[in-house]
């Protein structure tokens, strides 16, 4: 495949993360952020990220399944998760830890359960997705072209 | 260490500017990795040079405002700037805010407070305490480049 057509796949590709919801806007901050002095940024903080939410993840399964749940540190944990989704722009997994808290508020475990188990739903899509769009850009990059950041127009 | 002249009237009643305002020296305080990777990495852009903390305790610390240091400063901040998350464990950003404004050596220092939270109430609350500026999270370029600008004058 030559370079122009990997780089319509990705802006295709990026648009429908976008459309469906896994990105917002914040996202595009972090690719603003990437430069010559640090090229490998965004696969650095989503890595960071995925590394962090897979504790944070473990640590609610933990807590949730004690004989007395301390909604607490429930909560705790789910605030660092939003606030990291938040800050790379993984929109469904922030959103659903804000339906996480509101439940940690009413101290209804079933229903933190069920956010428990779609908040990982979402982690490990969200994972996939950008692992997808990352190896395209690898191959733009390896095939000595660049992304086409500014020809994403919403 | 010569002031760069006056700061703009919507600034501050002392009329503070950042010393040495060439390349900006900001401590950055928040508990959460992805974030404090962000700022660094938005304040750098900015031409800052930052040094991080991942709770009050070590910001204090860096600053020299441990307990046993309190009075041991001249006057000279280490910093330029501290830009420090609300919601932290044990030292919320508001209680490091309270510390620095108390200090004899840091009172001067600008101190912004982050917040993923559009609270009212915390933000007069952060404002009254002497917090030069409150901003959402997550930040944006524009909003840190907007900061590191009024502060340089």
């Amino acid at each position: 495949m030559e370079v122009g057509q990997m780089q319509r796949q990705w802006i295709d590709y990026t648009r429908s993360l976008f459309i469906e919801g896994f990105l917002d806007a914040q996202f595009l901050q972090l690719e603003q952020l990437q430069d010559d002095n640090n090229p490998d940024f965004v696969v650095e903080v989503v890595s960071l990220f995925f590394q962090d939410s897979h504790k944070l993840l473990n640590d609610l399964t933990v807590a949730l399944d004690q004989k007395s749940v301390d909604f607490k540190m429930v909560d705790a944990h789910v605030h660092q998760l939003k606030g990291s989704s938040s800050s790379i722009g993984a929109q469904r997994v922030k959103n659903c830890c804000i339906a996480f808290r509101n439940l940690c508020e009413e101290q209804n475990i079933d229903g933190c359960l069920k956010c428990l188990h779609q908040v990982k739903q979402e982690c490990c899509l969200v994972k996939n997705k950008l692992e997808t769009l990352f190896r395209l850009e690898q191959q733009i990059m390896a095939a000595g072209g660049s992304i086409p950041l500014m020809e994403l127009s919403f | 260490m010569a002031s760069t002249g006056s700061s703009s009237s919507s600034w501050s009643s002392s009329n503070w500017v950042m010393e040495n305002a060439a390349t900006p020296h900001v401590l950055a305080v928040d508990d959460n990795l992805i974030d404090r990777k962000l700022v660094e990495k938005l304040l750098r852009n900015s031409s800052c040079k930052v040094t991080t903390a991942e709770n009050g305790p070590r910001a204090l610390e860096f600053l020299g405002l441990t307990d046993s240091e309190q009075n041991a400063m001249n006057g000279r901040s280490k910093v330029n700037l501290v830009i420090t998350d609300y919601c932290m464990p044990g030292m919320t950003g508001y209680e490091l805010l309270k510390k620095i404004k108390e200090s004899s050596s840091m009172k001067e220092v600008p101190v912004v407070i982050m917040s993923s939270e559009n609270i009212p109430t915390r933000i007069n609350q952060c404002l009254e305490e002497g917090a030069q500026m409150f901003m959402l999270k997550p930040l944006k370029q524009s909003d840190v480049k907007k900061l590191t600008c009024q502060l340089m004058n």
